[in-house]
């Protein structure tokens, strides 16, 4: 016990003494995982839009692929895109591994079929006949795609949330494809994971107190305009 | 430096075991090549078969491994240039502090392996096919003992993580002195058995062959393995100490 109110104190004091190295790996953590999502939420608006008012062959059966897709383990991704990134892979010539660039597309996979899966639930909340009317009053496709994304946009956001949850805290595909190099891709995960190894629980709890921080004030944020929404209706 | 990564532009790329990053020497010696030669180095730490791994895929530039059939294999096999020592620590057994199987004092790592199987006293691998993991594997064949049941823990993890899997247990386990050093304080696991024989750890350079990969920065690669066997890079190896003790001696 002892050691473990040692290392919270301990921790406490290096993120508020302003510690250089602490506060680097937050900011690569935070600018990698922003841009990954940044980069895959307009493609998962469109699929999941596809799959809520599409009308083609296996959207069933795509719907059931994305939802399992979500359970995909992070490590699996990343030694997928690490065989597909390698200079002996098919995109070797892109000479991505080992960057941020590959960690970025990384959290872009693992982010989409959640986001996907979770727009796709709030599209199915809106009567679809919302679309049909917007459509028929001659809106064209993506103004009728905005009308309803304003209906939605408290699960789009609950979404965007959830994905940045899901990517900002994943360790195996980022320590895999980006391979854990300080001040280029050394993430609060991966941080955590080699401080650990190391025994230097402080700044392992110290980074993992940061992230429960900015989780928590995430979802205090969405769950006061989600609240306030409700009062309204 | 957080734009800094879609480039590896003049980068060179180091992977490297965890001994080595974990007991803050490539922290002492990379920043003084990177300042005098110009050229930003990037240290991936794995355990030595994954570091040996990306260097046949071409996914880095040098390797900088301790184990040395697997390293002559990669040279052999036309992905490596050429393989230069550089420097050696050893290998030691440290276990709980009652010494269930009775090691302590012995000078080969092999009776003792021997001590610690019959006893069945329990041991924790690494699991991992790093290049304290190929040595383990090496001495179990030598003493002619293929290690399963309760007794034996392959973790699959890193040394420090192993390290500290074996003091909860309390049980045996074979790690390089450096990563013990960095973690002795925070253990209650004393070496027993150190200055083996059969323990010497040997660490060797090899620059990735650019007629297997042709974007390898071979120059770099070259100036580092020159560079890390200068005098200047040998002084910072010798003088290198953790818990006051010296950690690796350069190799003449």
């Amino acid at each position: 016990m002892d050691g473990l109110i040692g290392a919270s104190a301990e921790a406490l004091r290096l993120l508020f003494t302003g510690d250089r190295e602490i506060w680097e790996i937050v900011a690569i953590s935070f600018s990698v995982s922003f841009r990954a999502i940044l980069y895959i939420v307009p493609l998962a608006i469109l699929s999941a839009f596809a799959l809520a008012y599409g009308n083609f062959p296996g959207r069933r059966a795509l719907i059931t692929v994305v939802n399992s897709l979500v359970a995909l383990p992070a490590v699996v991704v990343g030694l997928l895109l690490y065989m597909f990134l390698s200079s002996s892979g098919p995109f070797g010539g892109w000479r991505l591994l080992f960057t941020q660039g590959a960690m970025i597309i990384g959290q872009m996979i693992l982010a989409f079929p959640l986001l996907v899966a979770m727009i796709h639930v709030s599209l199915q909340g809106v009567d679809l006949s919302a679309w049909q009317t917007a459509r028929t009053l001659g809106a064209n496709i993506f103004r009728a795609m905005f009308t309803i994304m304003r209906e939605v946009r408290f699960g789009l956001i609950a979404a965007i949330v959830a994905g940045f949850g899901r990517v900002v805290s994943e360790v195996g595909c980022s320590i895999m494809v980006g391979g854990n190099i300080l001040h280029h891709t050394r993430n609060i995960p991966t941080a955590i994971a080699l401080e650990t190894s190391k025994g230097e629980f402080e700044q392992g709890i110290a980074l993992g107190a940061v992230l429960i921080t900015l989780a928590l004030a995430l979802n205090f944020a969405v769950a006061t305009v989600r609240g306030r929404d409700m009062a309204r209706h | 430096m957080v734009s800094a990564g879609y480039t590896s532009d003049g980068i060179l790329r180091l992977a490297t075991t965890t001994s080595t990053e974990n007991s803050g020497l490539l922290a002492k010696l990379v920043p003084q090549f990177s300042d005098t030669r110009g050229i930003p180095v990037h240290v991936i730490a794995v355990g030595t078969g994954r570091a040996l791994n990306h260097a046949r895929n071409g996914d880095v530039d040098v390797v900088l491994v301790h184990a040395k059939n697997a390293e002559l294999d990669l040279v052999n096999n036309g992905y490596g240039v050429e393989r230069y020592e550089v420097m050696y620590n050893e290998f030691v057994i440290a276990g709980p502090e009652t010494d269930p199987a009775e090691i302590s004092g012995l000078t080969n790592l092999g009776t003792a392996f021997e001590k610690i199987a019959i006893s069945g006293a329990l041991f924790v691998s690494r699991g991992d096919d790093s290049g304290t993991h190929k040595k383990e594997r090496q001495i179990w064949g030598e003493v002619g003992i293929e290690p399963n049941g309760d007794w034996y823990k392959e973790v699959g993890l890193g040394m420090g993580r192993s390290l500290q899997i074996a003091d909860e247990l309390r049980a045996y386990i074979l790690t390089d002195k450096g990563t013990w050093l960095a973690l002795k304080r925070k253990l209650s696991l004393p070496v027993h058995v150190q200055g083996a024989s059969d323990g010497r750890n040997d660490y060797g350079i090899i620059a990735v062959n650019p007629e297997k990969h042709s974007h390898v920065n071979i120059e770099a690669a070259e100036k580092f393995i020159d560079w890390i066997r200068s005098d200047e890079a040998k002084a910072v190896i010798s003088e290198h100490k953790v818990e006051g003790e010296q950690l690796f001696y350069v190799i003449e």
